[in-house]
């Protein structure tokens, strides 16, 4: 394969009769052919782009601790349900009261809208600091703790999600998706009480 | 003919330098690249503004396939050696030295106990074309959670991910999740594709 170029590639008849000094370059172009070839393959197997991972930490299972009790004038539940509807009410429920449920969807109008006006004094609050740190003047560690104060103050939202056996997986990684957009600090995945699943039901 | 020597200039060009870079090229590629597991089932992850990267090593992945089938993977192969010697005294059975190399070969696979020795004769391309019947994890016959302890067992710095499907129903992964809790794993993640956030 490596032919050997002599000098000036002049007529093959020639060659005999001139002294056999030959050139010590070989080409290369195989070598190159087989070099791409590999580059190619490595660039369409390799996985470049690692995969987005969202962080879920749930509250330790423990028979003796104590339920987290949720302020009603905070607290806002959310129930998925098939073809990615939302149900949601506000407050605690109390024994024999009726539940105001409303349904709503996952675009833009529907539960974002909803998030962001029930959470506007954490959202604006949390701007200025978001403004400091793009420019700057804070680090994101004073960033990242203030920010966790501000969604964690005692009157902001509390959410609770919850789902019915029909809502599907994306449904989940939406609504969660949606506490992140809306800075929501305080949520929590619930099972859901047969009282609202009976509620749902008709809906 | 007499002949007439015209000087003639080759036409072949030097290719020492684009040799250089297509190899310079290629070490980059071969150092960088990670080979895509083969996974049993292809996954469509629901998308999410979350930007945290998933860390390269130590991951056991839970997959949930659209069919509400659960698989169960892990990397390391001295530790898929290790996690199968426990769950095999766990489920008092012996598996062969060859079982074992398979085993170890094994990305992710979702076929219960009892089916894992058959599974494991299979040739590994026909492993792909069989129906695996998702690891049982309801309350009655939770391997699942078999599988999570002695793995953690194994390795304790395993960080535990669930790949779901967007259309895997949500007892399911209800019932995934309480599995871990039941095993005092209280923080895992969601592997989600990148979707870019609203202003």
């Amino acid at each position: 394969m490596a032919e050997v170029n002599t000098e000036g590639g002049g007529k093959k008849k020639g060659k005999k009769h001139k002294t056999k000094k030959q050139s010590t370059r070989i080409d290369l172009t195989p070598m190159v052919d087989l070099g791409f070839l590999l580059i190619t393959f490595f660039m369409l197997t390799t996985t470049l782009s690692k995969p987005q991972t969202m962080e879920i930490n749930m509250p330790v299972k423990d028979q003796n601790a104590e339920d987290t009790k949720v302020k009603a004038s905070t607290a806002m539940t959310v129930i998925l349900s098939k073809n990615d509807r939302i149900f949601y009410y506000f407050g605690i429920p109390e024994e024999g009261q009726e539940l105001k449920m409303e349904v709503t969807n996952f675009g833009d109008n529907g539960i974002r809208k909803l998030l962001l006006e029930k959470n506007a004094p954490q959202i604006a609050a949390i701007k200025p600091l978001k403004a400091k740190f793009e420019n700057k003047e804070i680090t994101e560690g004073e960033y990242r703790k203030a920010a966790i104060g501000i969604k964690g103050s005692p009157n902001a939202l509390v959410v609770l999600i919850k789902s019915d056996d029909k809502s599907k997986y994306k449904n989940l990684v939406d609504i969660l998706d949606e506490m992140n957009i809306c800075n929501i600090g305080k949520y929590a995945i619930v099972d859901i009480s047969p009282v609202e699943q009976d509620l749902i039901k008709n809906l | 003919m007499p002949k007439v020597k015209i000087p003639r200039k080759s036409t072949s060009i030097d290719m020492t330098a684009m040799c250089d870079v297509a190899f310079l090229l290629l070490t980059f590629f071969m150092l960088t690249t990670k080979f895509k597991p083969d996974e049993p089932v292809i996954v469509d992850t629901p998308s999410s503004i979350s930007e945290i990267k998933l860390p390269d090593t130590d991951i056991l992945q839970v997959t949930i396939d659209h069919e509400s089938k659960v698989y169960f993977g892990i990397d390391g192969k001295f530790t898929r050696l290790a996690l199968l010697d426990k769950i095999a005294e766990r489920h008092k059975m012996t598996f062969t030295e060859e079982e074992k190399q398979s085993f170890s070969t094994l990305s992710s696979f979702g076929v219960p106990i009892a089916n894992l020795k058959e599974f494991l004769h299979l040739k590994p391309e026909a492993r792909n074309s069989v129906k695996q019947s998702g690891i049982p994890c309801d309350s009655l016959n939770n391997e699942l959670g078999d599988w999570i302890l002695f793995a953690r067992l194994s390795n304790p710095k395993f960080r535990i991910a669930i790949k779901g499907d967007r259309e895997s129903s949500f007892p399911v992964v209800k019932q995934v999740i309480n599995t871990l809790q039941e095993k005092k794993v209280n923080k895992f993640n969601f592997i989600t594709s990148l979707e870019n956030a609203p202003e």
